[in-house]
């Protein structure tokens, strides 16, 4: 039924599959990277495997920020880092993974759009009639990224812990195909940056699991009541996401008209062509 | 004051929350990490409902679990009106109740499809589904029919009761769990006039009526 990937970009970096803490001894968890079935064996605490179910092959795996990784092929690249991870006042916790009927490229590139925030997170991050989406700038960097800056929106409810509305800066930052992350002011040390990185799992072309990973710092601020924020939020998100048609990404710039507001998603989706990225998306035309 | 032990994502503690926010009362919330963190099956929790779930209140030491339950005593309780459970009536009484395991059933369904689906719930998803669908075919011709003689809620009444609140947030939600809606044009009006009740208000998942007049 799922269909297989061919993109090397894909098959050759490593993917989470699932969150460490949610992983059981007695059975293998199943789940599906790819279109490819994979059954994670736990049942030896110290050596977790992870299997895929066609080949009975086990495949390379890892565990960082509290997730389980693996690799379908040689790994290109490392893990990517995550700087503030090292930070020890701050929140490192999983979101909760949740599991999305549709393209993991479209959940990233919802993940980048601040035009729905008065209409699907009203009364959280953002609120009519301030639906403007002011200029932005992107770029790539020369690592290869997607960055947009000078983000700024009102944001009634910014935060867990924000007591009035404010306009918020953001920085948005595509790292691979299906990881992306967000850097949001704290609204006590306005210096330093919560960052949520969201990493998505390609179940296959039309299905995923986000695995949102924040790191928030501590002051003023539960572990439960960072994670409870962001599951109210992906909560409005994900039946949106889920009626999305086509549910995979068109990558032809014709197939959907964007505005200025969506210079982040242009951007994304021509780096997806360069790439040669096809998996969950509908290739441009040539 | 009451304080609910509230989970977002929870449509059984959504039930709770509408009927707060519809009688305008004051409550304080204390979230419970229930996904990824377990905390409704937490040690501290257990003590609160050994059942280890979701809803539970206290109001001024009386504590209290179950979402149908609950909305019982709060109407009863705060209510002035005596409409959201009419308690002077034998047979709406009656029908309320029947009502609330009907709902009762749509949680073990609807919601159970939605848990499997989303938070990897390690349930038969396809009973589920085939399960709401039967209930959500006895609820559409109810309603289609009570539609026909004048009727816009679910009990006889003129007024919604709770037995509505209790229906609604796991078949508004059933989406999410792979069952569509579209073959239940009745409850899809029902669902309309539900959230245009005054005080209506949303969880996530769920969205405001739109700004046009219900649908006749």
């Amino acid at each position: 039924m799922a269909t297989r990937c061919n993109d090397r970009e894909l098959l050759n970096d490593w993917h989470i599959v699932a969150d460490r803490a949610a992983l059981a001894g007695d059975t293998p968890f199943p789940t599906r990277l790819l279109g490819v079935d994979l059954a994670i064996d736990c049942r030896d605490l110290r050596k977790l495997e992870v299997v895929r179910t066609d080949t009975g092959a086990t495949l390379k795996r890892a565990e960082r920020y509290g997730f389980v990784w693996t690799c379908l092929d040689t790994p290109w690249r490392d893990i990517i880092y995550i700087p503030e991870a090292n930070e020890a006042d701050r929140h490192l916790v999983s979101g909760g993974s949740i599991a999305v009927k549709v393209s993991g490229l479209r959940a990233v590139e919802n993940f980048l759009d601040m035009g729905h925030f008065p209409f699907i997170h009203a009364g959280w991050l953002g609120e009519e009639p301030h639906t403007e989406v002011a200029p932005y700038k992107v770029e790539i960097t020369d690592k290869g990224e997607v960055l947009a800056t000078e983000c700024k929106f009102y944001q009634p409810v910014a935060s867990p812990t924000a007591k009035h509305g404010f306009v918020v800066d953001y920085i948005y930052k595509v790292i691979r195909p299906y990881t992306v992350a967000l850097y949001k002011s704290n609204p006590i040390q306005k210096e330093r940056l919560d960052v949520i990185t969201l990493f998505v799992q390609p179940v296959d072309e039309e299905n995923c699991i986000a695995h949102p990973y924040l790191c928030y710092l501590k002051e003023g601020m539960e572990a439960a009541t960072v994670r409870s924020f962001m599951q109210l939020i992906f909560g409005q998100d994900k039946p949106i996401l889920e009626n999305q048609v086509p549910k995979r990404l068109p990558l032809d710039p014709r197939a959907e008209t964007p505005i200025r507001a969506d210079a982040v998603s242009v951007y994304y989706r021509r780096w997806l062509r360069d790439r040669a990225v096809t998996y969950g998306a509908i290739p441009a035309q040539s | 004051m009451i304080t609910l032990y509230d989970y977002e994502l929870s449509g059984n503690c959504y039930k709770l929350r509408l009927l707060m926010s519809f009688l305008g009362i004051d409550h304080k919330t204390v979230p419970i990490d229930f996904y990824p963190g377990r905390e409704h099956k937490s040690e501290w929790f257990l003590k609160l409902n050994p059942l280890g779930q979701l809803p539970v209140i206290n109001d001024d030491g009386l504590i209290l679990r179950d979402a149908q339950a609950i909305l019982v005593y709060l109407a009863s309780k705060y209510d002035p009106s005596g409409t959201w459970y009419p308690r002077d009536s034998p047979a709406q009484l009656g029908e309320i109740s029947q009502w609330l395991t009907f709902a009762d059933g749509i949680t073990a369904t609807s919601s159970a499809a939605r848990l499997h689906d989303a938070l990897f719930y390690d349930f038969d998803v396809d009973a589920a589904r085939a399960g709401a669908h039967r209930l959500f075919r006895i609820l559409d011709e109810h309603l289609w029919f009570g539609e026909q003689q004048g009727r816009n809620w679910i009990c006889s009444s003129s007024h919604p009761t709770i037995a509505d609140i209790a229906c609604f947030p796991y078949l508004i939600l059933s989406e999410e769990g792979g069952i569509p809606r579209q073959d239940y044009p009745a409850i899809r009006r029902w669902c309309d006039r539900v959230k245009r009740i005054k005080g209506f208000t949303v969880m996530s998942g769920v969205f405001p009526a739109g700004p046009a007049k219900a649908a006749a």
